[in-house]
């Protein structure tokens, strides 16, 4: 295959790859170059490509003011963010193990009814779940902003058929050494997991992260708000100075881009899985 | 395969009965200890609220959730007749227009280009996927402020000034509707990568002899061999990609609250409507909870209907 026509071909997907890769590229450069200018610049009728001079200071300004609870917020979405990756995960895998592997009559019931959730987008039951939080009394708090999100049908499933395809082999061996299901999941089926288990974490922190609805409805006062809906309610108020909220928009999607790049192989193969048994 | 936990039957078939019972009521035990949790939570704060809403869109509840009168479908008549949710569901309709066979397309010539490529494929992939890591607010910001600015300045109009065009207030002016420009592109750019990863893995699994067979047969690579053989083949994916797709426009909130905020009344989703009445001003969860079920058996009702259209949930082959 090696003739001209395929040749030429072959430059020609490089230059379209190139193109698209420097569109691609440009908004996460519009953050930093923003983040780095004055207001004065960002907003020139006159528009260029990169700013004068650098304003480093721009950082320090975000954190002191006093008007932006920048910090607390970012805090807050570690927090949310981090619960709600350990909750699903542990929730999700042992209700996947229980009906992969353990015989029970009802067990089929029990898939159905976890399956049926699949088919109702949560968006669409925020209405509901709003009232049900707040006559709960949960709404601006932690446990509001994290437990009702910690039931993922969706990752059950994706738990459930992963383990279906569990090596049985395994299992019998700790079953020999006097293990029931919990120690085999737990010291067995886990351990061997970690690859699937990681996939799905690290889609799961980045989902948590960036959610924005939920965080939205539930966090009614400022103490209780994520980094997103601190930026949102920034970005609508007229009172913050643009560079900021560049500046604080590039370090909300800093530890993203950290989790990104280094666990790149884990997050294309969770992808490839979620989005394939979806 | 068969172990003695999946068919006690042929296992122990001649245990005293009791034995087995007892056996049977431990693995039930155990299978609750294993589920319960998950099972519970999923009752509490899905099943139970889908309930609620139910109950609630029969009944006249604005600011409360123990309401008393009960007005039947009159809820469902308020909120299909003419109005901001229907002009919503018209607003949904367009956009899924544009964005899914946008996506589509987009996100298959980006996984047919990487595929193709020997050299520095891992950092194509990678640069087209790191969108995905962005949030709907941050990509909004960028978009509104930066690319998509109004008149006097932004990244779209000095290239249009290039091109000799005047500027565009793209977000500020429902007509003409400039605002799709912003609201499509930047979704476009946050989902492309994640959709042209399950294209690559789709194009990974075909096998390389059904090429071999076509060239040898005299098909040369091309468009050819890509509608017999590679669109064929990646048929299952393309069929989630587009079930995917279709529910993730239908629960579009995030980019056109920020990019067009709640001011304005044009180009409101469902979702955002929904927002809108049930924890608006007027806090009406009857209104609220009988748009949710409307749009629930929307979804169920595509979701079955395209799942028997093409086959979906069928083995691959």
């Amino acid at each position: 295959m090696n003739n001209t026509r395929s040749r030429a071909g072959t430059v020609g997907v490089y230059l379209g790859l190139s193109l698209s890769a420097v569109l691609f590229l440009l908004p996460f450069y519009l953050i930093l170059r923003n983040g780095l200018a004055t207001d004065q610049e960002i907003t020139a009728p006159d528009w260029k490509l990169f700013p004068t001079d650098l304003q480093w200071g721009n950082f320090s300004e975000l954190f002191n003011d006093q008007n932006v609870p920048f910090l607390r917020s970012m805090v807050n979405s570690t927090i949310v963010a981090t619960l709600h990756t350990i909750g699903t995960l542990l929730l999700a895998s042992m209700a996947g193990y229980g009906m992969a592997r353990i015989p029970y009559r009802h067990a089929n019931k029990v898939f159905y009814a976890v399956l049926g959730t699949l088919m109702i987008p949560s968006a669409v039951t925020f209405v509901p779940s709003f009232v049900l939080v707040s006559s709960l009394g949960w709404v601006s708090s932690m446990r509001g902003l994290v437990i009702p999100g910690l039931f993922s049908g969706f990752t059950a499933f994706l738990f459930r058929q992963y383990f279906l395809n569990f090596p049985r082999e395994l299992e019998e061996a700790a079953r020999m050494d006097g293990l029931g299901y919990w120690g085999s999941y737990w010291r067995v089926v886990m351990p061997n997991s970690l690859n699937f288990t990681a996939a799905i974490a690290v889609i799961t922190f980045i989902a948590g992260w960036n959610q924005f609805l939920w965080p939205l409805v539930i966090g009614q006062d400022q103490n209780s708000w994520t980094v997103q809906v601190a930026l949102s309610t920034f970005l609508t108020a007229q009172t913050i100075n643009i560079h900021e909220l560049f500046i604080a928009s590039a370090i909300s999607i800093a530890p993203l881009i950290v989790v990104f790049v280094f666990l790149q192989r884990w997050l294309v193969e969770g992808v490839a899985q979620t989005g394939i048994k979806g | 395969m068969v172990t003695p936990q999946t068919s006690p039957a042929t296992a122990a078939p001649d245990r005293p009965r009791p034995v087995r019972r007892r056996r049977a009521r431990s693995q039930a035990l155990v299978f609750w200890l294993f589920v319960g949790p998950f099972a519970v939570g999923l009752l509490i704060f899905v099943y139970v609220p889908i309930l609620w809403s139910l109950w609630l869109s029969f009944y006249d509840s604005q600011s409360t959730v123990t309401p008393t009168e009960f007005v039947g479908l009159r809820n469902y008549q308020d909120m299909l007749s003419s109005g901001p949710f229907r002009e919503s569901l018209i607003t949904f309709t367009l956009f899924a227009a544009f964005i899914v066979p946008l996506t589509f397309a987009a996100s298959l010539g980006l996984a047919l280009m990487v595929h193709r490529i020997r050299f520095a494929q891992a950092f194509f992939r990678s640069v087209f996927f790191l969108p995905t890591a962005c949030s709907y607010v941050v990509a909004s910001l960028i978009w509104k402020l930066s690319i998509f600015n109004g008149v006097r300045f932004g990244l779209a109009n000095t290239v249009l000034e290039v091109f000799g065009q005047d500027p565009i207030p793209w977000l500020s002016v429902a007509q003409p509707p400039w605002y799709w420009f912003p609201i499509i592109s930047v979704r476009l750019w946050l989902q492309v990568g994640f959709y042209m990863i399950l294209f690559l893995a789709g194009l990974q699994r075909i096998p390389r002899e059904l090429y071999e067979a076509a060239w040898v047969d005299g098909a040369s690579p091309g468009w050819k061999t890509f509608r017999h053989i590679t669109l064929p083949q990646l048929r299952n994916t393309s069929v989630a990609v587009l079930l995917l797709l279709f529910i993730a426009a239908y629960q579009a909130f995030d980019e056109f609250y920020n990019l067009l905020g709640n001011v304005v009344n044009y180009a409101r989703t469902p979702l955002q409507q929904l927002y809108i009445t049930a924890l608006g001003a007027s806090q009406d969860y009857g209104r609220g909870s009988a748009g949710a079920m409307i749009l629930s058996l929307l979804i169920i009702f595509v979701t079955l209907f395209q799942g028997k259209l093409f086959g979906f949930g069928k083995p691959a082959e």
